[in-house]
């Protein structure tokens, strides 16, 4: 496994987020982190990061992380594109990916061949961009360094249908090189990229197995995630 | 007329004291999100500095050494002080105001609470005249600096690596550290900028007011924090732009106003930007 979360929990403003999660990534493809909204997917990505003060165990890659600084656990392989995008709107796209580099080698070959529409933008400021646009920024910055996993964090969200697409064909192709622990409501998009699914609900992992088991029984989503099947 | 040039260059001249105050400030507050109360402890330990080796070694030694004397300091609160108070912001104002009075304090207690007579080079006492006005040549020294320290500031914040940091921090640090960015590094060098600026302004305080007392800096302090709040958190321009409108209605209010009437004039500017146009005159908190 990539990673492992054994009982992670995390106190917030006197709110128990997360109240011992555990699960495991593997090490190649897209495990889906799901649940319905406000049950801690986000938290649980930010306790991974050491974002926020949590307890418990998380190994990533076999070396305990919790309790590390932010910076030093992201160096240490892990790309995190956040719910929201993040970009920096007061710069360039130019200066949000030079920002990102991480190594001497940064891959931005790769990069221009996912989103050649951020080379022609490359002086643009980030904050007049469409949220699509974001988005390529933010999966730019992770796909500049060699990473060993990514986080990624509702990409999807508030998109347009054929952007949605757009950015699920790019994460299937990422995925093929490095896994992903993707946090998406989307179910379409879930079903189409996700090995594995991991399954939220109150602070607490409710479910876990194969997405395709998860997704195709109506009940099970419908009990699970608040919705009918999509 | 010669009132007007007169009174235009004196106001510029305070608007180059409050830049190199404020910009340090503001990009402090921004990055690292600190009220730094003790930013005119910076400006006084600069200041004192100059005025302890201009005798000792002449100003080309005396100057350079005060400015560095603000830099080491401001670098040392954050290490010392700051850094264990990041997520404690309560704290740290109780921690940089005391630290401002025990500045003052310890000021008073080594040199005494009367201004003492300032080192200045000679052409610096010397007047110029422009159109019909003699114009004392230290307003000049204090634009020209303030002028050189906000291009200096500006290719540092645009053509490195660290400047890019401190952008993108002053938007979004956590961000920044999601990228793998060690910002705390970044938070001691804007501590270390904003204390060397703040020294560069308690050297150039002292040649423009003549002489250096130990609450020159807290004194100042308040009138850059209004340049801050104006210009908008996080933007060095912002802060140039501000401190001259500050400086200029300052020094024309006093004057053709009531005695005083000037500072009331710019806390009253401070109150309708803010209900004008409460994020400051830049806006959004970038250091452009």
């Amino acid at each position: 496994m990539i990673l492992e979360v054994r009982d992670l929990s995390v106190r917030l403003g006197g709110s128990h987020i997360l109240q011992g999660v555990t699960f495991d990534v593997p090490p190649a493809g897209v495990t889906a982190l799901l649940g319905r909204n406000g049950v801690g997917k986000t938290t649980t990505l930010r306790a991974i990061l050491g974002e926020v003060p949590a307890t418990g165990a998380v190994e990533f890659g076999g070396e305990p992380v919790l309790g590390r600084a932010t910076h030093k656990i992201v160096r240490s392989g892990l790309g995190y594109v956040p719910e929201d995008r993040c970009v920096f709107g007061g710069l360039t796209v130019a200066e949000n990916l030079r920002l990102a580099v991480r190594g001497a080698d940064p891959d931005y070959d790769t990069v221009h061949e996912l989103f050649p529409e951020l080379r022609a933008r490359a002086g643009q400021r980030a904050g007049t961009l469409s949220g699509g646009q974001q988005q390529m920024v933010a999966i730019a910055r992770v796909l500049l360094n060699r990473n060993r996993l990514l986080l990624v964090d509702e990409p999807t969200k508030g998109l347009a249908p054929a952007v949605v697409s757009a950015v699920a064909a790019v994460l299937g192709r990422v995925a093929e090189q490095v896994p992903i622990l993707l946090v998406e409501q989307n179910l379409a998009v879930v079903r189409r990229l996700a090995a594995g699914a991991v399954v939220l609900e109150a602070g607490r992992v409710a479910w876990t197995g194969a997405a395709s088991d998860l997704l195709g029984d109506a009940g099970r989503t419908r009990t699970l995630l608040g919705v009918g099947r999509s | 007329m010669s009132t007007v040039i007169l009174l235009t260059l004196t106001g510029l001249g305070l608007a180059a004291l409050y830049f190199l105050i404020a910009s340090g400030l503001s990009l402090v507050f921004g990055l690292a999100g600190v009220l730094n109360f003790a930013h005119g402890l910076f400006l006084s330990v600069g200041a004192y500095a100059t005025w302890w080796a201009a005798p000792r070694w002449g100003l080309a030694v005396a100057v350079p050494l005060g400015i560095a004397a603000g830099a080491a300091t401001g670098a040392l609160v954050e290490v010392v002080l700051i850094r264990p108070l990041y997520k404690r912001p309560t704290e740290q104002v109780l921690v940089t105001v005391g630290l401002s009075l025990a500045g003052v304090a310890l000021l008073q207690s080594v040199w005494g609470a009367d201004p003492r007579t300032y080192p200045r080079p000679a052409w610096a006492a010397q007047v110029t005249t422009i159109g019909s006005a003699q114009v004392p040549d230290d307003r000049f020294l204090l634009i020209g600096t303030a002028v050189a320290v906000l291009l200096a500031l500006l290719l540092f914040l645009h053509k490195t690596r660290y400047g890019l940091v401190i952008r993108a921090g002053v938007e979004n640090r956590d961000m920044v550290s999601a990228l793998g960015i060690d910002v705390r590094r970044a938070f001691t060098l804007v501590f270390a900028i904003g204390g060397a600026l703040a020294g560069t302004a308690g050297v150039l305080g002292g040649m423009y007011f003549g002489s250096v007392s130990p609450g020159q800096g807290a004194s100042l302090l308040i009138f850059a924090f209004i340049v801050v709040v104006i210009g908008g958190l996080g933007s060095v321009t912002g802060s140039a732009v501000a401190a001259v409108v500050v400086g200029l209605l300052q020094q024309f209010v006093n004057y053709y106003g009531a005695a005083g009437a000037g500072d009331v004039s710019v806390v009253a500017l401070l109150a309708l930007v803010l209900l004008l146009r409460p994020s400051g005159l830049a806006r959004t908190a970038v250091t452009a």
